[in-house]
């Protein structure tokens, strides 16, 4: 990218500022047909070039696709990864999960802002560097990790992030610095010169050894009500966190009267914790496009969305190059495998830093170039989805499953596992254990058996998927990972003795607080209370009733939120209320005389006896010197 | 056959506006049923200063914004076996809590007095001080509800609560059967 001094927009601030040609906002627009469902890859286009979205910026992009201002400027303004003040040419984004501040964050940190000589949330007066917080972004079994504008950095130390800091202060670019033959290799090398893939444990379905479009081969022998049959009768149920029946969803999504419908990936596993689909995208890309494709037959779809989370855009060219391949193989496009009439096709619909998009209706609405907000329920996505057409939105593991379910039968995926939990699941272990990394296992599996499996035996705690899940403690470890027990998209964070419980509540706390879309009040403003209820806790200010308050309160978010984020977001607090009851009430102060312990007059005046350089008539006994 | 006792009540307005107080007393006329029920001890309406002896129910307007309003709230909770907060200064810090809304200062307490007594633009301040005679308590840091600062038993909400809620409350609480508000009473839209 060019460095260009002057500011091309009056209303640029100080730091330099390349200057934005309108010509090429609308030649980035006509790139995208002046289309405003694509609002949301014009938006990054130009973030990508020009570093911001600047007022002048919105207008244009209004004037092309024929929308408002303020309609562009509600997309801007929803996602982390679009800004509306100038960015630096490096944008680093360090990582800020429970994660990686016990794997040594803050010291991280303290070595970008020292090399960089900019804080968290600055960028450089020339414009070179930007140095920010994110939540995670699916790397937690090598924390502390970062994202440098496109590339990814794990398993950072101290020293890791001086040189990286000295190099990009030197000028290499991010690319060059993970690899200087980076743009020799392919993509695949790419990512995995970034990332580990860290398998730890491979299993029969997903991970073991997989035919090349065996399933999909096997599907266009069959009638699609077949393809439905075999995925409803092999028991596989979404792998993304809510368990629905997937089978029945695409019936749904069948039986609709439309004249199109879509198939939709959930590739936007943002669930602090979770990063299995980040390794089924590296390993078994080929597998997604088979599953898609297999549920396009089925459904009657002949287009489709990957929705990959911003987070991902390492892996971007690495699904494109296989879209491509299998354009050129035919397994994708017009005519599939010479089935006259049977097109499909597929495009990426990149996301840009919001953990909302994960929920079907959000991840929709951004798809669709909106800002990420879920949608009211009903109708539901199968009946009135993409566009106003019957859609089916399912996870990336449960795509893959899919064209295995095709490949080796609906008995051979429905025996393993047990009653409710068919087939085998990724689960992706992080936190303070030996091995973290990615298991692929039956379900039914105890909690106790996978801590042996991943070295974790001394856990003092498990949250069990995500945030968003179920905190146990080791009275529950013989608790079964299943969807009728312990039910989880993927994330396993294991936590050692050593960890503060209450710390962690009050990070995932302060992480909903930062994801909710905004939308229901009780969920916008009811997670700012939680989390700073948990912090009167910490801080040994809590009077017993606020322990009743934290249940009331959580209540009423789960009760009067419209999407899964506000019905789950208090789930940190419930679940250690119930399986840590001590860490509570150990931090409870009880009045006394009904006077609260909690309130400190002492400390409450001491500002005013300082302002007006006297004491207190009645609380000093001496106030007289 | 002697009269049951009365009830004695106290009442207090800390950092109110006194419009809760008035309320009180829009009670109007049902305050000669109240009065064969209750006898008023401390309160602004007796003039009575110090308790003179314990009371039934405490009654308090207003937040706690500075010493002496923690001062008095703690001595209304030793001295009174049910204490009602009213109105939502008492509850929730009400108005004055807006001065807990400067916040990412170093000195919101200075920041706050200057902008009241010198800076602001519609302040005619002659003497360019800050008042601070040694018969001023002193300020709080924050504005507090009674709530944080005693176990409060009831809150009656409004801004202010109407005479007819109020008078319910109380008499209802007198009687031994106070179950809650009736809807149309805390019913502000």
């Amino acid at each position: 990218m060019s460095t260009a001094a002057q500011s091309g927009d009056p209303a640029g601030p100080t730091v330099s500022v390349p200057s934005i040609p309108e010509e090429q906002i609308v030649a980035i627009c006509e790139t995208y047909a002046n289309d405003r469902h694509r609002m949301l890859d014009i938006l990054r286009e130009v973030q990508d070039r020009f570093r911001w979205i600047s007022p002048k910026v919105m207008e244009t992009v209004a004037r092309q696709t024929g929308l408002s201002r303020i309609e562009v400027e509600g997309v801007a303004s929803f996602y982390s990864f679009l800004s509306q003040t100038p960015k630096g040419r490096v944008t680093i984004r360090l990582c800020d999960d429970i994660v990686d501040r016990f794997a040594g964050l803050a010291e991280v940190a303290g070595i970008f802002e020292q090399e960089l000589g900019i804080g968290m949330g600055e960028t450089s007066g020339d414009g070179a560097f930007s140095l920010e917080y994110t939540p995670c972004i699916g790397l937690c079994d090598q924390a502390p990790a970062a994202m440098v504008n496109d590339v990814v950095v794990t398993s950072l130390t101290p020293e890791r992030a001086r040189q990286w800091a000295q190099a990009l202060k030197a000028g290499t670019p991010p690319e060059e610095i993970v690899s200087e033959r980076f743009s020799e290799l392919t993509p695949h090398a790419r990512a995995t010169e970034q990332v580990e893939n860290n398998i730890r444990h491979a299993g029969a379905v997903l991970l073991g050894p997989v035919p090349d479009s065996a399933g999909l081969k096997k599907a266009l022998d069959m009638a699609p009500a077949q393809i439905i049959d075999t995925i409803e009768a092999s028991g596989l149920r979404g792998c993304g966190g809510a368990g629905f029946t997937t089978g029945r969803k695409w019936r749904f999504a069948a039986s609709e009267p439309a004249e199109k419908r879509y198939v939709l990936c959930n590739a936007d596993e943002g669930e602090p914790g979770t990063f299995k689909d980040r390794v089924l995208l590296t390993e078994r890309p080929h597998l997604l496009v088979e599953g898609m494709t297999i549920a396009a037959r089925a459904v009657g779809a002949r287009e489709g969305i990957i929705y990959l989370r911003g987070e991902y855009v390492y892996l971007r060219e690495l699904i494109e190059e296989v879209l491509a391949d299998r354009r050129a193989r035919g397994l994708l496009g017009a005519n599939i495998l010479g089935i006259d009439g049977f097109d499909f096709d597929l495009r990426v619909q990149m996301g840009a830093g919001a953990y909302i998009c994960g929920e079907e209706g959000a991840l929709i609405s951004s798809c669709e170039g909106l800002p990420g907000e879920p949608k009211t329920r009903p109708p539901f996505p199968v009946n009135r989805g993409y566009l106003g057409f019957p859609t089916v939105v399912n996870n990336v593991e449960t795509f893959c499953h899919a064209a295995r379910i095709l490949d080796r039968g609906a008995q051979w995926f429905f025996d393993m596992g047990e009653e409710g939990s068919h087939g085998t699941k990724l689960f992706s272990v992080s936190g303070d254990c030996l091995n973290p990394g990615i298991y692929e296992l039956p379900y039914g599996l105890e909690v106790r058996e996978l801590l042996e499996m991943v070295g974790g035996e001394d856990a003092a705690a498990v949250q069990v998927g995500g945030p968003s899940g179920t905190m146990i403690a080791r009275d529950s470890f013989h608790r079964r990972l299943t969807f009728d027990d312990l039910a989880t998209g993927g994330a396993v964070i294991v936590f050692s003795g050593e960890r503060n419980v209450l710390e962690i509540v009050e990070y995932y706390m302060s992480f909903f607080v930062h994801e909710s879309c905004g939308y229901c009040t009780p969920c916008r403003v009811g997670n700012v209370f939680l989390q700073k209820a948990i912090g009167k806790f910490r801080k040994g200010l809590a009077n017993p009733e606020d322990i009743d308050y934290l249940k009331d309160l959580s209540g009423t978010i789960i009760e009067t939120s419209r999407c899964g984020l506000g019905m789950t977001s208090p789930n940190p607090i419930l679940t250690t209320l119930e399986n840590f009851p001590l860490v509570y009430s150990a931090m409870v102060k009880p009045s006394k005389d009904r006077i609260r312990a909690t309130f400190d007059i002492q400390s409450a005046i001491e500002g005013a006896r300082k302002l007006a350089k006297r004491r207190s008539y009645i609380y000093d006994r001496d106030f007289s010197k | 056959m002697a009269e049951p006792r009365k009830a004695r009540i106290a009442t207090t307005s800390l950092a109110g506006c006194f419009g809760c107080h008035m309320a009180i007393l829009d009670i109007d006329e049902r305050l000669i049923e109240l009065m064969k029920l209750v006898e008023i001890d401390r309160s602004p309406l007796t003039d009575i200063k110090r308790f003179t002896q314990r009371c039934d129910i405490g009654i308090i307007e207003g937040g706690c914004c500075n010493e002496e309003n923690v001062h008095v709230l703690r001595d209304f909770r030793r001295n009174c076996d049910v204490l009602i907060a009213i109105g939502q200064c008492a509850i929730m810090g009400g108005l004055p809590v807006m001065r807990n809304a400067i916040m990412h200062s170093d000195a919101p307490l200075r920041e706050c007095l200057e902008e009241a007594y010198i800076t602001g633009r519609y302040i005619r301040n002659t003497t360019h001080d800050i008042p601070n005679d040694p018969a001023l308590p002193l300020l709080l840091d924050e504005v507090y509800p009674c709530s944080e600062v005693v176990e409060i038993d009831y809150q009656i909400p409004g801004c202010a609560p109407t005479g007819d809620v109020i008078y319910e409350t109380l008499t209802s609480l007198l009687a031994g059967k106070f179950h809650g508000f009736d809807r149309m009473h805390i019913k502000f839209d």
